[in-house]
């Protein structure tokens, strides 16, 4: 068992657009990310989640050029609107830090 | 020798500024063009709205005259996509007027070329009721009611304009809102280049040294060629490795694979990263699918008030144990009192934002249940009508934190510890995102006309 936060090389979000964040997660290696990705725990479903979203809504992504996986999905509050507490969007990752993986 | 075009951007933005030294290693390589994204949707409504840049006025003339000085030297164009932040036509009117005066300053004489962004209100109806505008990101079709309503639309340009420009022999080109890799696109379209390596160059170099290592506001120095793109940081502190540089295909689109531009898609999804030197990365295996419809997005904001902000916090933990009927018994009082000066709750937004607990992921926090010793608290009010309503009803709001009365209070001089005096701070104008469409274009310049000006 690890944790992202223990075995990420970047964990990070943004926003993608002013309607939508974008959330990577990125490993050292293609050995870790098939690794990763065989766990089968990082998923649009994972994403939904932990972001409180219909999976329908979640673009999930792994890009094994760059030994990543990226989900997008629908902000909370469009950026600068009333409420929204991160118009950037870069500080929307923790919850994914503590994710457990098989490894 | 293979066809190539060689580009030098100055940094992720103008105004963040970038060490002259990274500027010069970039010159000594003989750039065959200049330049740097302007700006960014990214800082929020703001801008757009109220016309003004992110970046300070003195740190864009400072960039503005480092790159100006070296472009004339050099005899090479130099190109500016987002001028001033937003894009719009205050946007680009400041930049510009920085340009005349440098120009002036500092004896330099070229051909200067201004792309307008702005869109006419009537353009946009009329293209919206052919049923030629496309919402974006799961907003709602655009309406009159809604393109009325805004107090500013640009579009947001692809190449083209950037093309039309350069080969009118323009040697300076600022352009309103535009795709960032839009002016680095054009360069390497004008220099009878493909278009997917020269999409991709675009990508790298709109953010500066961004896909170098370490990150920071630097030069990127990229050369363009048939089937691939290199790139390399000009300061000798960074460089680029194939997953420094694979992973800013991540950066702030909503997939990596597939980018969405005007008049067609970045497809990145078989892209190859090698090492040419222990700094330099080769990418190679992208492609360029062209759209059926050439469309630019459109990007506007409306008014919707005027805001108030105060900051306090309490390390009091008898408060912090029943924060939240706390707070609910603060926000009756101010509705209450706020009411009995003639200010109807439905005239104003009021919000509590409580650091400490939740104030980063608000609903999304899944920890909030943990308290901690000290919280902080950011009271906020938007008043649709006037900043006097938003002052008044904050001001209500900033006593009620400081003397509302809770079970089991001993600190009954005041809950809340304030920073500064004057405690209430007067934010102004407040917009959000309203238009966020992709609009079809007949021809790719229609709507982004350019003067030219010679200094």
């Amino acid at each position: 068992m690890a944790l992202i936060r223990d075995v990420a090389r970047v964990c990070k979000s943004k926003n993608a657009g002013p309607f939508e964040l974008t959330i990577d997660v990125v490993f050292e290696d293609a050995e870790t990310f098939r690794r990763v990705q065989a766990t089968g725990v990082l998923t649009a479903a994972l994403f939904a989640r932990l972001y409180q979203v219909p999976e329908e809504q979640v673009l999930f992504t792994p890009y094994d050029a760059a030994f990543a996986f990226k989900a997008t999905l629908p902000r909370l509050v469009p950026a600068g609107a009333f409420g929204d507490t991160d118009v950037y969007g870069c500080q929307q990752h923790a919850p994914l830090l503590d994710v457990d993986l098989p490894l | 020798m293979s066809k190539e075009i060689r580009l030098l951007s100055t940094s992720g933005i103008l105004g963040y500024g970038f060490p002259e030294a990274s500027l010069q290693a970039g010159l000594a390589r003989k750039p065959d063009v200049i330049g740097v994204d302007g700006g960014s949707v990214d800082p929020g409504p703001h801008y757009l709205g109220s016309g003004k840049p992110f970046a300070s006025p003195l740190a864009i003339r400072r960039d503005l005259r480092l790159m100006l000085r070296a472009a004339i030297a050099a005899k090479i164009p130099m190109v500016i996509g987002t001028s001033g932040g937003a894009g719009g036509a205050p946007h680009l009117a400041m930049v510009a007027q920085m340009v005349r005066e440098i120009a002036r300053e500092d004896g330099l004489h070229f051909k200067l070329a201004l792309i307008h962004a702005e869109q006419d209100k009537a353009w946009v109806k009329q293209r919206a009721a052919a049923g030629r505008v496309h919402a974006l990101a799961r907003q709602p079709a655009l309406t009159d009611a809604t393109i009325d309503r805004a107090t500013r639309i640009v579009g947001m340009m692809g190449p083209e304009p950037f093309i039309t420009a350069l080969d009118a022999g323009a040697q300076v080109v600022l352009a309103g809102r535009s795709s960032d890799p839009a002016p680095w696109a054009a360069a390497t379209l004008r220099a009878q280049l493909p278009p997917a390596p020269g999409w991709y160059a675009g990508k790298m170099l709109e953010c500066g040294a961004t896909p170098a290592i370490p990150k920071g506001h630097d030069c990127l120095f990229v050369t363009v060629r048939e089937d691939h793109v290199e790139c390399e940081p000009t300061n000798p502190a960074r460089r680029c490795t194939p997953l420094s540089v694979a992973n800013h295909a991540l950066h702030e689109n909503s997939s990596p694979i597939h980018h969405i531009e005007p008049g067609g898609l970045l497809d990145t999804s078989e892209c190859r990263f090698e090492a040419v030197s222990d700094r330099a990365v080769r990418i190679s295996g992208m492609h360029w699918i062209p759209a059926e419809r050439y469309t630019v997005k459109l990007e506007g904001v409306e008014q919707t008030g005027f805001r108030a902000i105060c900051v306090c916090g309490t390390r009091d933990p008898l408060l912090i144990g029943r924060v939240d009927a706390f707070l609910d018994t603060v926000r009756q009082e101010v509705a209450t009192k706020a009411a009995a000066f003639g200010v109807s709750p439905d005239s104003y937004q009021f919000g509590i934002r409580v650091y400490g607990r939740d104030g980063v992921m608000g609903a999304r926090e899944p920890q909030r249940s943990a308290l901690p010793h000290e919280l902080g608290f950011v009271l906020e009010v938007v008043a649709s009508e006037s900043q006097e309503v938003a002052s008044a009803v904050l001001a209500m709001a900033r006593t009620n934190m400081l003397h509302t009365d809770f079970p089991g209070r001993l600190c009954r001089e005041g809950n809340m510890a304030f920073p500064f005096s004057p405690s209430d701070i007067e934010v102004g104008a407040v917009y959000r995102f309203s238009v966020f469409h992709a609009a079809e274009l007949d021809d790719p310049t229609e709507v982004f006309p350019i003067e030219y000006e010679t200094l």
